[in-house]
């Protein structure tokens, strides 16, 4: 699962889709694996004002990543650096193995293989 | 035509044996490649920009494979293990997810650009356990869609209905959902090649649907027609019946042969 993937998804749990706290997830006993990709600045340039910064810092946190800065930089559409360090860790960044676990319900999403395991059991399912 | 629906719910009918013969099926790769181009062009994005999309049952990355070829970025979402393998075993460049559509789509609002889905929505019609009822996971279905796709965000998915009441139940959801909605229907008389792709948008976008000539809004079926089709077709000739027909068979890709002026005309009578 991309890094990007991590500031969108949230808990599927229905009775979380209110809570601020589903999202974002917490990351724990995570496997990091780097994968090329094509760096490409106008998807990241049209992705910025979707991506939740704090989220980002609180995630990369989890993995072991504490040297982003607290509040999102001014200037990155023009800064090719900055796009390619964010290309990097937004893109190039998969979790191949994991844990995700919602604040607000506690329910553990496993993720193995690189594939997020979203599936629920029947009582959460259509509660 | 056989419907994998009636046999048995998706994460058990697609079980290695079943996605390895369905992934490779040139044929079947073949169809879906076709209706991922088709549903694309019906979506509209800017050929020149890369997008953030979702690929709600995404299978083995067949359609997935058609996205990363047009330079997008996808995530995707499956209930059925064994297809998910396959397309790891493919090493396809989206992300995956093991996850029921039923359940909603779990993404925080605004998050993709477009959404499509390739012989998926269909299932959502299922009743498979007890406790999942179709109202309701259609409902959540979509309403967990609506939030997750930007404002003006479009939704294109090819789907098999059972029959119209599918179609009614599918549309009516999407509607209470909020989406504006419709029903393209490629080559409506062909029995074998006829498709059905359900048209979303949410709300107001700079690139509508490419529909062509047609509008985005609800397809109610008329009931009036139907007499009036009856009656035309008792009051035609032999001749015109047999025009008619061969018409027909025509659009539907079959061999028939060619109108002279015998065609339909009464023999001399013999012994």
């Amino acid at each position: 699962m991309k890094f990007l993937t991590t500031n969108f998804v949230k808990c599927a749990v229905k009775s979380c889709d209110a809570s601020e706290l589903s999202f974002p997830l917490k990351y724990e006993e995570c496997e990091l694996q780097l994968q090329e990709h094509d760096f490409n600045p106008e998807f990241l340039i049209s992705m910025l004002p979707r991506l939740n910064w704090d989220a980002i810092v609180q995630v990369a946190a989890d993995l072991g990543n504490t040297t982003l800065p607290s509040t999102k930089p001014e200037g990155i559409e023009d800064n090719e650096q900055m796009l390619k360090d964010l290309h990097s860790l937004l893109l190039e960044t998969q979790i191949i193995n994991g844990k995700m676990t919602c604040r607000h319900c506690g329910h553990i999403y496993y993720i193995k293989d690189s594939i997020a395991n979203f599936l629920l059991p029947p009582h959460l399912a259509n509660s | 035509m056989s419907r994998p629906e009636q046999i048995a719910p998706p994460e058990i009918f697609y079980n290695d044996r079943e996605s390895r013969k369905y992934t490779e099926s040139t044929r079947v790769q073949h169809i879906q490649a076709q209706m991922t181009l088709r549903s694309l062009e019906l979506l509209n994005l800017d050929p020149e920009k890369t997008h953030f999309i979702l690929d709600v049952g995404c299978g083995s990355g067949l359609s997935g494979e058609i996205l990363t070829e047009e330079n997008q970025i996808w995530v995707g979402m499956d209930i059925a293990p064994s297809m998910l393998a396959t397309a790891l075993d493919r090493e396809v460049e989206g992300d995956l997810f093991l996850s029921d559509m039923g359940c909603g789509v779990p993404f925080r609002a605004g998050t993709f650009d477009a959404a499509i889905s390739i012989s998926a929505i269909q299932w959502l019609c299922n009743a498979d356990s007890t406790t999942s009822e179709p109202k309701v996971r259609l409902a959540r279905f979509f309403n967990t869609l609506y939030a997750a796709l930007k404002r003006g965000g479009k939704f294109v998915g090819q789907f098999y209905p059972a029959n119209e009441n599918q179609i009614i139940q599918i549309t009516s959801a999407a509607k209470v959902a909020g989406f504006q909605c419709g029903v393209v229907v490629d080559d409506p008389e062909s029995k074998k090649n006829k498709k059905h792709y359900l048209v979303l948008q949410a709300g107001h976008s700079d690139r509508p649907l490419n529909l062509g000539n047609m509008e985005v809004e609800s397809t109610t079926p008329k009931k009036e027609k139907k007499m009036s089709k009856k009656m035309m077709k008792a009051l035609e000739t032999k001749k015109e019946y047999i025009h008619r027909k061969k018409e027909l068979m025509k659009r539907r890709g079959k061999t028939v042969a060619q109108d002279s002026k015998f065609t339909g005309r009464r023999r001399k009578p013999r012994f």
